[in-house]
């Protein structure tokens, strides 16, 4: 695997080989292309839900390339120009109008960053299914965790660019939940803001943070959590360790190559996927009003609040428990315990590897209570965040608080219901099914 | 189960799509239709542009309506001589907003603006029955109320074409007063024009963007084929 000895390349005498074994010997070309693609060795039994890690991979890219063309040509300027609309909210019209090709680099960016919550949650629902978090991945897990963190961060301050209504009350709501925190909050949000009302001030640091530093955190990341998984190997839809079966050779039984195998079957996995993007992005690129929202198609007005802001869906679940607070507990704020449960229902992700006490991984070889816990962690998540999207309601109020519970004693209760479950025996090698 | 998640999954686009008091007429026009759209650019640079600017539309986008430079230039360019121009306006936005309350906002992409989350076309549909929703009414500065848009700031610039329109309490429908210029049917066409032309310049290149994605899909679906064949050779020894 990962970081095993592997042989110099030696030259064939040709020159392309003379010029490779100049490089081998002074960089691991050789035994970074082994240990990480053709002598990786993958379980072979890899299903759907395995195509998203590479997906999520390739968002990134399709992110990060859009992202250097847009910058080229977006302007974050709150001021307003001639025609009396700000500089931002016109660069993006402008970027969709006047530039060749502009909106079509926009729309891939608008859509890509719902594809990449997307890609992401069902790539976290796998790990939850399979127990890929379990020993001894605890590490991958919690670079992932970190991801996850870092992606809601680069998505909520991206959303502020384009300046829109939405863009600009949205950023407010955000980052006045700060000012809830005790004594430091006011002074935290006005660090934040980088003034006392969200303003170009706000927008520029909004800029360097998703266009700079908060990439930089993710590429930084994304080679860890990778680096982590090829350590260990990963994980498959049994549950059970490869490579305790070996043939004399020290290949897992039941590992393949990831290259040329799983690279042949992503690229199957990134087509099929294309082809959903593109549908989004040429005929309903507003994505339903959920992509693109439409309070977004004004420019920013400070001094008209629109009547119902909503972040945008991939934000709603958490923003769910957070309305769901509502008691002031021990003569602290609703508002303050609020932003204490969004952070921590975000948070326990990271806790996972240590709370599940089940004897196998995978929900394959666990009994109902996993299965039934799993369906209504769903479910619940799902209802959180349709409920997000809504304005505050009686029911809804009382439907999120049910489901709120439920999320957190999913949680925090799994170390009794992981081990209370039925379990059947794991087999020896892993199933093709 | 599964079917519950999909309900689950597709209710807030139920739930959202039904929001709104008032019944919104359907959108007759088509943004494929040119000489609507021409006629519809008329009106918009004769009637709404003395206030409401087009600001990120230049006047060369006019082109791809079917026109010619020297069309453009002769009907449609009052304020500028530059094909390449923004279809600005002169009048400040602090100025309007002391003379009607409010700034009248920029349409380039109002339609957009209006759309209801999950209704395709709403904005059209919300543009075309506020545009016919006018009616007198004395208690407002300018004379005009609006069904669709109560006590809005906007005066009913297109009145000598309707004509005058009163409420009645009772019924709570709008009758014709005064006839206008043009009959209820050519209104209702002239309106539908507009609306076009403010539907297509929302997204001027809206009817490549769905050609080409045509394409692209067509061409990712042969390549499915390939990638798909390519992955069974290789896989055909893993058991």
């Amino acid at each position: 695997m990962a970081g095993g000895n592997f042989e110099k390349y030696k030259s064939d005498g040709s020159l392309a080989g003379n010029l490779l074994e100049w490089v081998d010997a002074r960089f691991p070309a050789t035994s970074m292309w082994k240990g990480h693609l053709s002598e990786y060795y993958a379980p072979k039994n890899f299903n759907f839900w395995y195509f998203f890690g590479s997906l999520a991979l390739l968002v990134l890219v399709i992110q990060i390339v859009t992202g250097i063309f847009l910058v080229m040509h977006y302007k974050p300027d709150a001021a307003l120009n001639a025609n009396g609309v700000p500089v931002a909210f016109a660069s993006v019209e402008y970027i969709m109008r006047d530039v060749a090709g502009g909106w079509i680099i926009r729309y891939m960016h608008s859509t890509g960053a719902s594809a990449f919550f997307i890609v992401v949650y069902l790539h976290m629902f796998r790990g939850l299914i399979y127990g890929s978090y379990r020993k001894p991945r605890e590490l991958t897990w919690l670079f992932g965790v970190g991801i996850f963190l870092v992606l809601m961060g680069e998505a909520f301050f991206g959303y502020l660019l384009p300046w829109g209504q939405m863009s600009y009350w949205g950023a407010q709501v955000i980052v006045n939940l700060f000012g809830a925190i005790p004594v430091i909050g006011n002074d935290l949000s006005l660090i934040i803001r980088g003034d006392f009302v969200v303003g170009d001030a706000t927008l520029n640091r909004f800029f360097s943070f998703h266009v700079i530093a908060f990439p930089l955190i993710l590429l930084g990341l994304v080679a860890a959590h990778i680096l982590a998984l090829h350590e260990t190997g990963s994980n498959n839809p049994d549950g059970i360790d490869i490579k305790e079966k070996k043939d004399e050779h020290g290949i897992p039984l039941d590992g393949i190559p990831f290259h040329p195998y799983y690279t042949v079957k992503d690229i199957v996995g990134v087509v099929v996927f294309l082809m959903a993007f593109s549908a989004v992005l040429f005929f309903a690129p507003e994505g339903g009003g959920y992509f693109l929202e439409t309070p977004n198609f004004y420019p920013a007005d400070p001094l008209k609040t629109p009547p119902h802001i909503a972040p945008v869906w991939y934000f709603t679940p958490f923003y769910s428990i957070l309305r769901a607070m509502v008691w002031n507990f021990f003569g602290l704020d609703a508002k303050f315990w609020g932003v204490v449960a969004m952070g921590a229902s975000v948070v326990i992700f990271a806790f996972l590897p240590w709370l599940d006490r089940a004897p196998v991984r995978s929900i394959r070889y666990r009994g109902p209570i996993t299965k039934v816990m799993i369906t209504v962690f769903v479910i619940c998540f799902f209802i959180l965040g349709y409920l997000g999207t809504q304005s505050p309601s009686y029911w809804g109020e009382k439907i999120s608080q049910v489901c709120t519970v439920f999320y957190f004693a999913f949680f925090l209760a799994m170390p009794w219901w992981s081990r209370m479950d039925k379990f059947k025996p794991v087999p020896d090698r892993v199933t093709m099914k | 189960m599964k079917k519950i998640l999909i309900a689950l999954l597709f209710a807030p686009l139920v739930a959202l799509a039904s929001g709104g008091n008032v019944h919104l007429d359907t959108w007759p026009g088509s943004v494929k239709d040119k000489p609507a759209l021409q006629n519809g650019a008329k009106l918009f640079v004769n009637y709404c542009m003395n206030c409401h600017g087009a600001s990120y539309v230049r006047y060369k986008n006019l082109l791809d309506l079917g026109l010619t430079e020297q069309q453009v230039k002769d009907n449609l360019m009052f304020t500028s001589d530059k094909i390449g121009d923004l279809m600005g306006i002169a009048a400040r936005a602090d100025e309007q907003k002391k003379w009607f309350g409010a700034t009248p906002p920029d349409l380039s992409i109002i339609v957009r603006a209006r759309g209801e989350a999950g209704a395709p076309g709403a904005g059209a549909d919300w543009l075309y029955t506020y545009l016919r929703s006018f009616y007198r009414d004395d208690k407002r500065p300018t004379g005009w109320n609006n069904v669709v848009f109560e006590n809005v700031g906007m005066p009913h610039i297109l009145w000598e074409l309707q004509g005058t329109q009163v409420l009645n309490h009772e019924t709570h429908k709008l009758e014709l007063e005064v006839p206008g210029k043009l009959s209820p049917a050519e209104y209702d066409k002239a309106v539908s024009d507009l609306v076009g032309f403010m539907v297509w310049m929302a997204e001027p290149q809206q009817e490549f963007r769905r050609t080409l994605g045509f394409f692209v899909l067509a061409f990712l679906a042969v390549l499915f084929v390939v990638a798909y064949a390519l992955k069974k050779e290789y896989w055909k020894d893993i058991h």
